[in-house]
């Protein structure tokens, strides 16, 4: 492409996004709203595509536009009345709304700017020191081996909040049910017989990728994710004796296995989340699989937004006094 | 220039007013079902155009394969999700556009 049209494109991009980031906020009708989220998530992806930075698009895709857009259109159904959907903020407040946000995102930019000088300047950025340190990683793509080895503690902490959040979204309340029948209808099934095992498939593939290619846990965990929605919206349901113990063992199993992992660098006179060597690639790969098990579940009990219905309470009451107190 | 470049380019300016048209009928048409119509002449065939057109200048057979791939999926979920949609809403009561309101 000429570099006139890609300055073009440069140019529209942003201006596109800016647009709809307003728009979505400023929209009175809360599903409007929601719809531009999702474009703006889908041309936020783009962007990143444009950046050269196709694992965080591929995140972004996933999980910006996919699972965070299910979840606003699933928190949208269970706002019962047509008219809870419509925001109308007196203007008084609006404008003490507009000021506050304004200076906020002002002081917040000025900040940002502040300590992009005390960085220090490197050039090319921290790329070249990846490239030189790849081989130790273990792994052969350098964002996974930024992800789960050079910055490991990102990762961890990131997946500690989202466990978080889960446990959080449990402590609200049991699940309502999102739709009052399931959507029963033979396409559907018969869609769903291709659909689930090509998303199993692509999930695994795309873990797999993640050693040496763009890829890796989180975007796997939201293809899987989004196989456990579709068969949440098409009516099917995790049997009751699994979604006690069994479930809350699995939504943090990606957590702690990553915090053995962890400790093994101390327990062998290293730093935290130094891994011993050669051990690099099997550690990361195990974390990685265990990951995308547990952010899957995390991201399908948030969309659901609440402990499984009909679930067998854990621990399970001991006493009858115990029994009274839920009721 | 190359015969391969001119066909890919034939094929992407095929599938433009697919999706132009597409897109005006999602804008313009007056209920849910004939917007559906037009939404998935551009999801079936603009993208099909998209993905011949950009599968010919793939370096490799497999990338080709994973294009036609997502195209097929994209058309999957494209049927079904109009189905479902279209189901809905005529459950939920909604008429059929007849020309005539």
């Amino acid at each position: 492409m000429t570099p006139g049209l890609l300055l073009l494109f440069d140019l529209l991009l942003p201006a596109v996004l800016l647009w709809l980031a307003w728009r979505s906020l400023t929209s009175s009708d809360l599903f409007r709203a929601v719809i531009l989220f999702i474009a703006f998530s889908l041309l936020l992806a783009l962007a990143w595509v444009r950046m050269e930075a196709p694992d965080v698009a591929l995140a972004e895709a996933a999980i910006g536009a996919g699972v965070t857009g299910a979840l606003l259109l699933v928190a949208l159904a269970r706002i019962e009345s047509a008219a809870g959907r419509r925001l109308s903020p007196s203007a008084r407040w609006r404008s003490a709304a507009l000021v506050l946000t304004g200076t906020a995102l002002l002081a917040a930019a000025a900040g940002l700017l502040w300590s992009l000088r005390l960085l220090p300047t490197m050039p090319g950025g921290l790329g070249p020191l990846v490239d030189r340190h790849l081989a130790e990683s273990g792994v052969d793509h350098p964002v996974t081996a930024v992800l789960l080895n050079f910055r490991g503690y990102d990762t961890l902490l990131e997946v500690g909040v989202l466990l978080l959040a889960a446990i959080a979204i449990w402590c609200l309340d049991e699940a309502v049910p999102f739709l009052q029948q399931p959507l029963e209808s033979q396409l559907l099934t018969g869609f769903n017989r291709m659909m689930l095992p090509i998303l199993l498939l692509s999930s695994g593939y795309l873990l797999w990728l993640g050693s040496h290619a763009p890829g890796g846990a989180f975007q796997a965990a939201s293809l899987l994710a989004a196989g456990m929605l579709l068969a949440l919206f098409s009516g099917a349901s995790l049997p009751a004796q699994w979604s006690g113990l069994p479930l809350r063992l699995l939504l943090v199993l990606g957590f702690f296995a990553f915090l053995a992992a962890a400790i093994i660098g101390p327990l062998t006179g290293r730093a935290l989340l130094h891994y011993p060597p050669a051990w690099e690639k099997p550690l990361i790969l195990l974390v990685e699989w265990l990951l995308t098990l547990s952010i899957a579940l995390i991201l399908t009990a948030a969309v659901i937004g609440g402990r499984p219905t009909g679930s067998r309470l854990y621990p399970p009451p001991s006493s009858p006094s115990a029994e009274g107190r839920r009721q | 220039m190359d015969p391969r470049d001119i066909l890919s380019i034939v094929f992407l300016l095929a599938a433009a007013p697919f999706f132009l048209a597409g897109t005006i009928g999602l804008l313009r048409f007056p209920d849910v079902f004939c917007r559906l119509h037009a939404l998935t002449k551009a999801d079936n065939l603009g993208l099909g155009l998209i993905v011949i057109g950009l599968a010919l200048q793939a370096d490799t057979w497999l990338q080709s394969a994973r294009l036609l791939l997502i195209w097929l999926l994209v058309m999957l979920s494209g049927a079904t999700v109009a189905h479902l949609i279209a189901r809905t809403a005529l459950r939920a009561g909604r008429k059929p556009w007849s020309g005539r309101s």
